[in-house]
């Protein structure tokens, strides 16, 4: 572009008064605002942070933390092995095997023989969650996960079911079961922590 | 005098240096912690208030003992390329130029007739002082230019550019703005320009615009935000101190934050009447209550001139590099020389009259 070209719209600074060349009128102002947030810190506890071990920090409702499986009002797992969350994670960290439902579960044809999610790899975008036409896989409001070794960090089946009864009081199902409680606060979750006994497939 | 009382004096001195020095360390450190709190504060945050709570110490006291352990015992890079000569003897210039500026800064009062003779400055009634801290002050130029080149490094470099530039350049309003008060008190030793604002009235009240021309240009040759460039982080990584590590890097810091002393130093006594309390002080008080009451109030108004810098940091932005010159060449010092003309016009007009 030239610079003399018709579509530039030039702009001139304003004119400044003797007052405002000085900087010093702005510079009492923001000494003012800082002022006031250093005496609201220091004196009335207006501090926005919190001391985390001590204090635990609640994240909005729909704030995406680690995954949980979902489980129905039977206790069973209320995945059925569609493979939609696999298909649209973009990180490809969700690994589901299907096998064909036993006959005294009538309401499906397939259920997941195994479902491992890599914590490492998800990016936590929760288009699984999105993906999923039964909402058996959510993202709770779980922010401190820890471990010590990447195997630890690999979540199977057993390991997502049991998140699912570590939260399923603070945060209930989103669907069918009446909106979240944002008040309450679900309890630290490691890697270790978590209940990792084998669970029964078919329950 | 026989040879025991001046091995005794030498004795005394060096106690005293020694307990100066000490004190000046140990202040910094505690500066350290409440330029963080203040930062911290400022953001709305909490700040470091844990270090010693495991053994009830409150306030993170114990924060400036950590800080300074984990600066000597971190690994002390130096890289292979740098002038390794010029490097190491870069910090050292920076926190010796900082260090003997306070030989003759007064930090109580001085004068014939205190008690054992103890008098609150390291060398007194020296007749140049306020020159002594200026010629001392712009050494510190050295280091920082010195560690730019020996590092090496194209940051560095322009970050010790930087900062000859502005150092120079504010120097000139810096001298400048002093000479109002000098003119006034008419003398360069620092007790007689206390003891003048004592008998009449605090510099800033004489002299309001050689004050705020002080303020700012010892902003500036302190390299404290707003004019922090030769160290700007987002333009150039770290500045001149890029490439220094654990203790090297650690005595820039020291270097910075005693400059910060004595310029608090200086406004106090040159413009803030120094251990001057209105209508509760006089000269003639010598007694050991008096004494250590001046030394306080005068430490007093001197912490309170630092948080007033710290305050200003966490408030403006920095300066553009243009706009830093230009602020130095196109306002301060015009402004500065008008100062002077009119204080040495109106002087000359009251002594003639």
């Amino acid at each position: 572009m030239r610079a003399d070209d018709p579509s530039l719209k030039r702009l001139t600074p304003p004119k400044l008064t003797l007052m405002e060349r000085t900087y010093l009128p702005q510079i009492a102002v923001g000494m003012f605002v800082t002022a006031k947030h250093i005496a609201g810190v220091a004196f009335s506890n207006k501090a926005i942070t919190v001391q985390y071990p001590e204090e635990q920090h609640v994240p909005s409702p729909n704030y995406r933390g680690v995954h949980r499986l979902n489980k129905d009002e039977e206790g069973r797992v209320k995945c059925v092995a569609c493979m939609l969350c696999a298909t649209a994670c973009p990180a490809h960290c969700i690994d589901i095997v299907g096998a064909t439902a036993p006959e005294t579960w009538p309401d499906r044809e397939k259920y997941c023989e195994s479902f491992v999610i890599d914590e490492l790899r998800c990016i936590y975008c929760g288009m699984c969650e999105e993906a999923c036409p039964v909402e058996a896989i959510e993202l709770t409001g779980l922010y401190d996960l820890t471990g010590l070794s990447r195997e630890q960090m690999i979540f199977d089946k057993a390991k997502l079911l049991s998140v699912f009864d570590a939260t399923k009081d603070a945060e209930p199902m989103r669907f069918g079961k009446g909106p979240v409680n944002p008040s309450t606060t679900t309890t630290m979750l490691t890697a270790n922590n978590v209940n990792t006994a084998p669970a029964d497939p078919k329950a | 005098m026989t040879f025991w009382e001046t091995v005794l004096l030498i004795v005394g001195l060096l106690i005293k240096i020694g307990v100066v020095v000490g004190i000046l360390q140990g202040a910094v450190a505690y500066l350290i912690l409440v330029e963080r709190k203040i930062a911290a504060y400022a953001q709305d945050r909490i700040g470091p208030n844990r270090a010693g709570s495991e053994f009830g110490i409150p306030f993170a006291l114990l924060q400036p003992l950590v800080d300074g352990a984990k600066m000597l015992l971190k690994e002390d890079v130096i890289p292979s390329y740098v002038n390794k000569p010029l490097y190491i003897i870069a910090p050292m210039i920076a926190i010796f130029a900082a260090t003997i500026s306070f030989a003759v800064v007064p930090f109580g009062i001085v004068g014939p007739g205190l008690p054992l003779n103890f008098q609150f400055q390291l060398a007194p009634n020296i007749d140049v002082g306020i020159v002594y801290i200026f010629a001392v002050g712009s050494l510190g130029v050295y280091a920082i230019i010195l560690a730019g080149w020996a590092s090496n490094n194209k940051y560095a470099f322009l970050g010790g550019l930087r900062s000859s530039a502005q150092l120079i350049s504010y120097e000139i309003p810096l001298g400048l703005s002093v000479i109002g008060m000098i003119l006034i008190a008419g003398s360069l030793d620092l007790n007689t320009i206390i003891n003048w604002q004592d008998r009449n009235v605090w510099g800033i009240v004489v002299q309001p615009l050689g004050f705020l021309l002080f303020v700012i240009s010892s902003f500036a040759e302190t390299n404290r935000l707003p004019f922090d460039l030769p160290e700007s982080e987002q333009e150039l990584v770290g500045g001149f101190h890029t490439e220094y590590s654990a203790m090297k890097f650690g005595m820039f810091f020291l270097g910075e934050y005693l400059n910060v002393i004595t310029v608090s130093f200086l406004i106090v006594i040159l413009f803030l009447g120094g251990w001057d309390v209105p209508f509760v002080t006089d000269q003639s008080q010598v007694g050991v209550f008096w004494a250590i009451f001046k030394c306080l109030v005068m430490i007093a108004k001197v912490a309170v001139m630092i948080l007033i810098i710290m305050w200003v940091r966490w408030t403006l932005p920095r300066f553009r590099y243009d706009t830093l010159m230009e602020l130095a060449w196109k306002s301060l010092i015009p402004l500065s020389l008008i100062n002077l003309v009119a204080t040495a016009a109106i002087v000359q007009l009251i002594r003639s009259s």
